[in-house]
Formats: structure tokens, C-alpha cells, sequence
């Protein structure tokens, strides 16, 4: 069958093109270009994520498959960067990750791979699907390596993106994802995984989100106040806070302190002790059910708030509109605007959504 | 199968060539600056093509700089004169919108070390008007870089025209032939230019090798400092086999030249209009009469510009766009922008570049596969996007 691979020159996504090799695939090795990474125009040495695009296709050269080079940037620009900043400006602490693989990876991408009669997409993602003959729908599993799931990125998929998403690393743990490449010989077998957001090229999102806003830090500063609304301090810009942030804050109080809400209407930052910080219930929206339809009635799931959290159990109902309530056992600390929640009943994702 | 219809980005060497290199491997092992007989064997080599490719631009032997490709040759050109009547007080570039980006990227290097330079826009053809060149020249101007034949849409632009305008100011007028070389008969002293970039790999002889013709009492700041190889304007021990391959590649390229090309043109056409017959929605960028004999650019409605060019790939057949990044990824192209077409023109459409190989089967085998893929790509439906 003719796949499309896309390869971003990790160990995942090339292990990911090199199983489906060997397993017999005609494989087409795409990666996307998805911002400006042209040398410095005047001096060079300033770089950047070319060497991953350059790994991409070395390591497509040694399976001995076709690649290309995909210019997504305006896609990327449109769907992930814009709305990074947009929620950054509206107090919330944005998941780019979510977007990039909903919209670019199996939207884009996938429609890409029907230009070129590709039957599906397949990447690095740590994540399962299998067909469920008895329903006659595709299911979402966690990633058999738990320390590497990927599951929660992926929340957002439809079933029809289901039936043509591939993840041929999904049933292996890392460990297993090296040897494989260590073994075919590929160059980026130890290569480290990637944790920063890939196009805040410093690590510093705050100044990111600065300046394509295009302002001074300064103009964003606030008051920080606790919850009796007395003014405690001073914050660089809401943007550079998120909920559950206690470092960073330059207040000397008794007790240590946590950031609980980010107010962009007042431009404040409110702040209190560890034990305000739980909550127990949250509305999420945009909500994707992976089954296609939301449950009937409440549904005892377990839900997680954050890429790296446990899940906790909790109680989902859907509505009103795409919206689902969330109710957990035991109040969770940092539940955050802008991050994902996403429900799971065992290993199977049952859906997820953004939170309010 | 596959069928190459990208000779504008590089023709395959010729089997003269190869052969030809092979042999000056081994056999001209010397040193071309040396004094000894292995020296002189070499000096010789390198004497025989110099005056070959001389000959294909109808140029003296001793005004050649052979150079390790266009884009040095362009280099030489332009920050060898700006460098060199700066002393004069000229601090003025002129230069056009759709030149390549060797031209156009040195221009702006310049113009950020305090140049000024002027980009004189093309009309909706992609051909600069000889008026509009003159009129941007001032007092000041060092040098004028047009080029012979644009890399994309392969329109030849009105050289001796804006050479009457040039002469006489005191500025040089260069011209970048790397498109043009092989393709249209070249004669300097017709032309009117004091120098001239060419580029081997573009008529079938090895990469990393080119040329800039200087006319003779030109003077030029040299760019590449050390040794009096060329003499004094280009310092590095010369690439003898490469530059013996370059000689041939110009033999044959000029006589080719010489007898018409044969029926490349012909074949264009055929390609030309099988297409527009065959995928509706399609039209052709550029003059359709002011052109090189082997190129033609076609938008294609609706589609990315990417896809096609892969999905063409995948049927094995290589064609190209023209502009392209440093990861390989294509861009919306500046020549079709400078042309002032709509934005989606400038990210749907292909260049079809044709050689002494193509054959009437490679094209009818093009214009059969076309309209599936266009169609497909056409046809696309957006999955549905769940959770933005």
C-alpha cells in the first residue's frame, strides 16, 4: 500500500517510516516545513531546525524512499502560531502541539497524501488505533509505553481522520523505538527527544509572544493580588504566567504562593496558597468524541488536564452544544485555560476539549 | 521510466563530457601554474577550453575568468565593479526584479553595506522595458546587471537595447547568461555588455564549473584574493578535468547553437499546447515569442504548485518551479510576483524545461499523465477538521 510517512528527522517518526518499509509499503517520506528557517541573512551560524529537515531526508535515503520537503508555512503561520499568541493574550496557556498535529499533520498532510493516492499518514505518535468491527468505528489507544504516551495530543481526531492515521510505534516503548533504529543503522538513533515548542526558537515564549504582538514587555505589566483583591505585587505581562506557577513570581510572603487565575479583563494576576488551587469540576469545549457521537448520560471516565499529569477519575456529560462537564472525585490542582482535558476509559481515548 | 524536464536547473552532463573528464583525471594530473612539463600539459588543457568557450560567446580567449559557477561569476561581476569604480564615487546598482537570486541577494548584500540600488520592475510579460533601465541610471550608477534569459519563464530580455543606454554613462553593464548559454546564439560585442555570466552545468558540462566574461580594459576588484591564477582575477589552482569538461560542453554547445537547436522548440510547443489542450484551466506565464527555445511556465488553477510537482515525480517525471529554499521546500515565486500576477499564480505553476534529449514520447507521456493528476488534485476534499 502506498503511506505517506511524515518523518520531522526524530527517532520516532523515523522508526514510524522504517517499520512500514519493512513491512512491505510503498513509502513516501514527507516533512513540513513549517516556519522561515533560512540562514541569517547577514551572518550565519544562528540555526535551527534545518538540521532536523536535513536529518528527515538522510534518513529517508536510507530506507531508500522518496522525500519531500512540504512548505506548510503559511498553514502553520495560520492554525498554530497565530493562535498560540491569540491565547497567550487572551490569559490562557495554549497546547500549539494539539493544532499541529489535528490541522497540519491529519488535515493538511492527509490531504496531501490523497493528492499523491496515498492510502494513509502514518507518524511517530505514541498512540494506537484500532478498527472496532462490532461498532464499525475506529478506536483511539493510549501508547503501549506510558512513559511516552502521546494519546492526549491527539484528542481532537475524527474517525474519518482515524481510518487513515498510522502509528506504527504506538505498540513499542522507546527503548525498543532506539534499538530498532540502532539497529537499521539509522543516524538519529540517539538522537534526544524534543521538548521545547519548536518555533520559540530560545525558549523564551513570553518574548515570543511580544513580539508578534508587537509590543514592549512593559505595557503588559500588572497587578498581582490575592483572592481578597489586595494588590501584593507587580507581573511582567500575564502571558508569562500560567495556573499553578509558584517560581517566578518575586513575592516574599510567609507562605508560598500559586498563581490561581489569570484576569485579562483587569490585566491581574490572582494568586493564593497552594490549598485555593484545586478545583473539581470544569467545563470543557470544542469538545471531540472519538466515538463520533457523545456518551448518553454521565460517563465514569478518567480524565487528564496536562500532557505530563496522571489522569484522575472523574464523571464526564456532554452539553450544552460541544461542550462537556467535567466532575472529579478529588479536586485537581492547575486546572488550566487553554490546556486540553482528555477522558479516557482504560486504555481507550474516549474524547477531550479544551478548557474554559 | 523516468523523463528529466528540468534543464534549466541542470542539463546531465554529456557523454563527451564524461568521458572527457574521466580522461583529464588521469591524464592531466599537473598543476596549470606550474612550470614543469606537467604544468604545461595542464596550462594547455586549460588553454584549449578557454578558447572553446570563448568561441560559444564570440569573445577573445584571454577575457575569460573561469570560475566555480554562475553564481561566482555573478559575484565577480557585480561586487568587482561596485568595488572597483566606488573609488570613482559611483555608489549606485541597477538591477531588475526577476533576476536570480545569485544577482538579486548580492545586489541586497550591497545595498545593506551602503549602496543604493535600484530594482526596476518587469511588466506583466516578465520583460524589463530598455526605457525603464535608463531612466533609473543616474550620474552615480557603477554598473547595470540585466539578465540574458530568467531562470523560470525563460523570457530573453532586451540586452543590446539597454546596452545603447548604458554606453556612454560610465556605468558597466553586465548580463547574467547562465540561462542563455547553449540555448540562443551569444555574441558579446553584439550584445554590448562588458560582462557575462555563464554556467557549464547548464549546457551539459560539470557543476562547480563557470565563466565571467570581462571585456578586455574592464577592471574589476577581485573576490577570491591569493594565488595570479586567471590572471590575478580569480586566485585557486584551476579545476583542469572540470574545466576540460566545460570546454568540451561548449564545442558542442555551440554547435548546436550554431544549427537551431534542432526541433527543441518544436517540442516545447508540442508539450505548450498538448497541456492547454488537455487540462483546462491552465495558461502560460510570460512572452510567448520573446523566449528561450526549451522553457515553458504553466499555471495551473486550483492546485499547489507542490503537489503537482510531487505527485509528477511519483510518475516519474521531473519538472520544477523554479524558486526553491534551503530546506527544498518550494516558495511563491518572486519572478511571477514581480509580474504582478495574482498571488495564487504565484504558487500554481510548474516550469517545464526541455534538453537534447527529449524525445516526442517523453512529452506526449507528460501531457497523457497531466490531467489525472490535475484532476485528483482538483478534486481534493478537505477532511473534515475536528476540535479547532
Amino acid at each position: 500500500m502506498r503511506i505517506v510517512a511524515a518523518m520531522s528527522g526524530g527517532v520516532d517518526s523515523s522508526v514510524a517510516a522504517a517499520a512500514l518499509v519493512e513491512a512491505g509499503h510503498e513509502v513516501i517520506g514527507l516533512s513540513m516545513q513549517l516556519y522561515d528557517q533560512r540562514e541569517g541573512r547577514e551572518a550565519f551560524g544562528s540555526c535551527c531546525s534545518l538540521d532536523d529537515l536535513y536529518d528527515a531526508r538522510r534518513v529517508a535515503a536510507a530506507l531508500g524512499i522518496p522525500h519531500y520537503i512540504v512548505n506548510f508555512e503559511e498553514q502553520f503561520e495560520q492554525t498554530v502560531v497565530r493562535n498560540f499568541v491569540e491565547e497567550y493574550a487572551s490569559g490562557r496557556t495554549p497546547i500549539p502541539c494539539v493544532h499541529c498535529n489535528a490541522t497540519l499533520k491529519f488535515a493538511h498532510l492527509l490531504e496531501r497524501a490523497e493528492a499523491f493516492d496515498a492510502a494513509a499518514v502514518a507518524t511517530g505518535h505514541y498512540a494506537r488505533v484500532v478498527y472496532d468491527e462490532e461498532h464499525g468505528r475506529y478506536r483511539l489507544l493510549r501508547g503501549v509505553d506510558p512513559a511516552k504516551d502521546q494519546s492526549y495530543f491527539l484528542f481532537s481526531l475524527s474517525q474519518e481522520q482515524l481510518a487513515r492515521a498510522w502509528f506504527p510505534v504506538g505498540h513499542l516503548t522507546k527503548p525498543d523505538v532506539r534499538a530498532m533504529a540502532a539497529r537499521l543503522g539509522l543516524t538519529v538513533a540517539d538522537k534526544p527527544d524534543s521538548h521545547e515548542i519548536c518555533f520559540v526558537a530560545d525558549g523564551d515564549a513570553g518574548g515570543f509572544v511580544e513580539r508578534r504582538l508587537g509590543v514592549d514587555g512593559r505595557e503588559l505589566e500588572g497587578e498581582i493580588v490575592d483572592t481578597a483583591g489586595t494588590v501584593i505585587g507587580r507581573h511582567r505581562g500575564l502571558h508569562r504566567y500560567t495556573v499553578g506557577q509558584r517560581k517566578g513570581l518575586g513575592l516574599a510572603r510567609p507562605i508560598p504562593m500559586y498563581v490561581l487565575r489569570l484576569d485579562p479583563a483587569e490585566r491581574r494576576l490572582v494568586v493564593g496558597p497552594r490549598e485555593e488551587l484545586g478545583r473539581r469540576e470544569l467545563t470543557a469545549s470544542r469538545v471531540n468524541w472519538i466515538a463520533g457521537s457523545p456518551p448518553d448520560g454521565p460517563r465514569r471516565v478518567t480524565a487528564r488536564i496536562r500532557h505530563r499529569h496522571p489522569d484522575a477519575p472523574a464523571t464526564v456529560e456532554a452539553g450544552p452544544g460541544d461542550h462537556a462537564q467535567v466532575v472529579f472525585d478529588v479536586p485537581q490542582l492547575a486546572v488550566t485555560p487553554g490546556q486540553a482535558v482528555v477522558f479516557y476509559d482504560g486504555e481507550d481515548v474516549v474524547g477531550g476539549g479544551w478548557i474554559d | 521510466m523516468r523523463i528529466y524536464l528540468d534543464y534549466n536547473a541542470t542539463a546531465p552532463p554529456l557523454p563527451e563530457v564524461v568521458e572527457a573528464v574521466s580522461q583529464a583525471m588521469a591524464g592531466i594530473p599537473g598543476n596549470a601554474s606550474s612550470v614543469h612539463t606537467f604544468g604545461q600539459q595542464a596550462k594547455a588543457a586549460l588553454d584549449t577550453a578557454r578558447t572553446e568557450v570563448a568561441r560559444l560567446l564570440g569573445a577573445e580567449a584571454s577575457e575569460i575568468v573561469f570560475t566555480s559557477g554562475g553564481t561566482e561569476a555573478d559575484n565577480l561581476a557585480i561586487r568587482g565593479a561596485a568595488e572597483a569604480l566606488e573609488q570613482a564615487g559611483r555608489r549606485h546598482l541597477v538591477t531588475t526584479a526577476i533576476e536570480h537570486e545569485a544577482v538579486l541577494n548580492t545586489m541586497r548584500a550591497l545595498e545593506r553595506r551602503g549602496w543604493e540600488v535600484t530594482f526596476v520592475p518587469v511588466d506583466a510579460s516578465g520583460v524589463v522595458s530598455a526605457d525603464a533601465v535608463a531612466k533609473a541610471i543616474r550620474p552615480d550608477t557603477a554598473l547595470v546587471s540585466v539578465m540574458h534569459a530568467n531562470n523560470e519563464i525563460g523570457t530573453l530580455q532586451p540586452i543590446e537595447e539597454i546596452a545603447k543606454h548604458v554606453r556612454g554613462s560610465g556605468a558597466l553593464l553586465h548580463t547574467d547568461a547562465v540561462q542563455s548559454a547553449g540555448k540562443v546564439p551569444i555574441d558579446v560585442k553584439a550584445l554590448g555588455v562588458d560582462l557575462l555570466s555563464i554556467s557549464a552545468h547548464k549546457f551539459g558540462g560539470p557543476k562547480g564549473t563557470g565563466a565571467l566574461w570581462i571585456r578586455r580594459g574592464v577592471r574589476l576588484f577581485s573576490q577570491m584574493t591569493g594565488g595570479r591564477q586567471e590572471r590575478g582575477r580569480r586566485a585557486g589552482t584551476e579545476n583542469v578535468p572540470a574545466l576540460v569538461g566545460m570546454g568540451v560542453a561548449a564545442r558542442i554547445a555551440a554547435r548546436r547553437v550554431a544549427t537551431g537547436l534542432g526541433d527543441i522548440a518544436a517540442l516545447r510547443d508540442r508539450l505548450e499546447s498538448g497541456i492547454l489542450t488537455a487540462v483546462p484551466g491552465t495558461v502560460v506565464n510570460g512572452d510567448p515569442a520573446r523566449r528561450v527555445p526549451n522553457t515553458t511556465n504553466i499555471s495551473f488553477d486550483g492546485i499547489e504548485a507542490e503537489s503537482l510537482l510531487i505527485a509528477l515525480d511519483l510518475e516519474g517525471v521531473a519538472i520544477s518551479t523554479g524558486s526553491a529554499c534551503s530546506s527544498g521546500s518550494l516558495e511563491p515565486s518572486h519572478v511571477l510576483r514581480a509580474m504582478g500576477l495574482p498571488q495564487p499564480r504565484t504558487r500554481n505553476s510548474l516550469r517545464f524545461s526541455l534538453g537534447p534529449s527529449t524525445t516526442k514520447a517523453d512529452v506526449d507521456f507528460v501531457v497523457g499523465v497531466l490531467p489525472k493528476l490535475v484532476s485528483r488534485l482538483r478534486q481534493l476534499g478537505r477532511p473534515a477538521v475536528a476540535g479547532r
